[in-house]
């Protein structure tokens, strides 16, 4: 009872990246389908370099930085958020992303090992600001489909595509 | 007048009223779009406005007469994923959602195919994946046959049918029993994708040399260095051949040439004449002299 109204001052007064709070994380079994056995380890560090990648991901389009992606980010999913940069700059936008949940399972590890996929089913709120004013605010549950592949020290989003629920 | 007739008479008014009814904003967005597909979206309202629509694919706005439909052209729209729609009058807005799929017809194939060399006869040697993307760089996520075709110089060809998952699709082959370079395919839809793997023969099996006297010397040669397949072994493969008496060793490493290895080296009588290749070892020979 009390929450609510705290709740609906805070999206009203405050930015929403002040009211964000850590999302929660839940990761499943892998469901590989026999491609490549996948060390623990690898699972775990696939999973710590794609919840980084939502930090980059959302500093990048939330202050129109495209630079911020050059960790995290290689390929098709650095290009197209790169574009979609540019296009907000040209708008006058920019766009709020809080991940409030991810359920994330790994379904591909490819026979070579140049190659990881997880599916992250996610509950995000988009927030679209022009300079201070905000056009719109959007809880969204999707599927996003991710494709890492490693670079020398981490593993780098290379497909970045959500879908409905 | 009763109070039911000036609540009829006000109802009356309300309906009559364009201007009133005119000064509702909405859209009708559809709940999905194939990527680069043409749409509309009507509108209700009256005057200017504009339609934005962001996500992390794209961010766009067009200025819009509301009341009429939006129209967006082929093209226009083209990155999967999920969308944010804002229709704004400039002191209301309505908001939406809707998605982008991906085209469903296959564009591009990115097809990694390893490894590029490997020994012949190899059971699941070769590995093939397959991402299927649309003519918009969009990942194809619905279920697709992928067919894999593994064709070498010599022997009948392998093919595979997958169904991708999540817009994968991935197999294993076996490389040829016969040396020479294989041509591994990946088809979908209307495209298709060719990579070149050399199949090299594998370790040399049946190591044999003969030892024949040569003045002082011994004439050491090897039969034709074949892998386990009836392949010539490349030249340039070491062989090694060693000679032991009395606790003392001496090798000579010779690389093949036109398939044989041979040396003249001095053995003393007595001597124990071996001959290998990598971890493979031939066959033993205890030197007379003749």
């Amino acid at each position: 009872m009390i929450r609510h109204p705290l709740l609906f001052g805070c999206a009203l007064a405050l930015p929403l990246t002040l009211c964000a709070q850590q999302a929660s994380v839940q990761v499943q079994q892998p469901d590989l389908q026999g491609s490549r056995q996948l060390e623990s380890l690898t699972a775990t560090s696939v999973v710590r370099d794609y919840l980084q990648s939502w930090k980059a991901f959302r500093a990048a389009l939330d202050r129109n930085a495209p630079r911020l992606l050059d960790q995290a980010f290689v390929g098709t999913a650095r290009t197209k958020l790169s574009d979609t940069i540019a296009e907000q700059n040209k708008l006058g936008i920019h766009t709020h992303y809080v991940d409030r949940a991810h359920r994330l399972q790994i379904v591909f590890y490819s026979p070579d090992g140049l190659s990881i996929q997880l599916v992250d089913h996610v509950t995000y709120d988009e927030q679209v600001m022009q300079g201070n004013t905000v056009l719109a605010m959007q809880p969204i549950h999707a599927r996003c489909l991710v494709v890492l592949t490693p670079s020398q020290t981490s593993w780098q989003v290379r497909i970045f595509q959500a879908t409905a629920e | 007048m009763s109070l039911v007739r000036c609540l009829l008479l006000a109802g009356s008014a309300l309906v009559a009223s364009p201007f009133l009814l005119a000064q509702s904003l909405s859209m009708n967005l559809p709940a999905r779009v194939a990527a680069g597909s043409a749409f509309s979206v009507p509108t209700s309202g009256s005057g200017p406005g504009t339609l934005t629509i962001v996500g992390p694919g794209q961010a766009l706005r067009r200025n819009v007469q509301l009341g009429s439909a939006v129209a967006l052209a082929a093209g226009v729209l083209y990155n999967a994923g999920e969308y944010v729609a804002i229709l704004s009058d400039g002191s209301d807005s309505q908001i939406g959602l809707f998605e982008v799929t991906a085209a469903q017809q296959p564009s591009t194939l990115s097809f990694l195919a390893e490894p590029s060399r490997l020994p012949v006869d190899l059971q699941n040697g070769i590995s093939g994946t397959v991402y299927l993307f649309d003519v918009y760089h969009n990942l194809i996520v619905s279920p697709m046959p992928v067919s894999f075709d593994l064709s070498a110089s010599s022997g009948p060809s392998q093919t595979r049918t997958v169904t991708t998952r999540y817009g994968v699709g991935w197999t294993r082959m076996n490389s040829a029993p016969k040396e020479g370079s294989a041509h591994f395919v990946a088809h979908a839809g209307d495209v298709s994708s060719t990579r070149v793997i050399d199949e090299v023969p594998g370790d040399p099996c049946n190591l044999s040399m003969t030892a024949t006297p040569d003045g002082v010397k011994a004439k050491l040669q090897t039969a034709p260095v074949r892998d386990c397949s009836g392949n010539p072994v490349p030249d340039g493969t070491v062989v090694t051949f060693t000679a032991s008496y009395n606790g003392m060793q001496s090798t000579v490493d010779v690389p093949l040439k036109k398939d044989i290895a041979q040396v003249e080296m001095p053995v003393p009588h007595g001597a124990t004449i071996s001959v290998a290749s990598g971890v493979v070892a031939g066959n033993q020979i205890r030197w007379s002299g003749q």
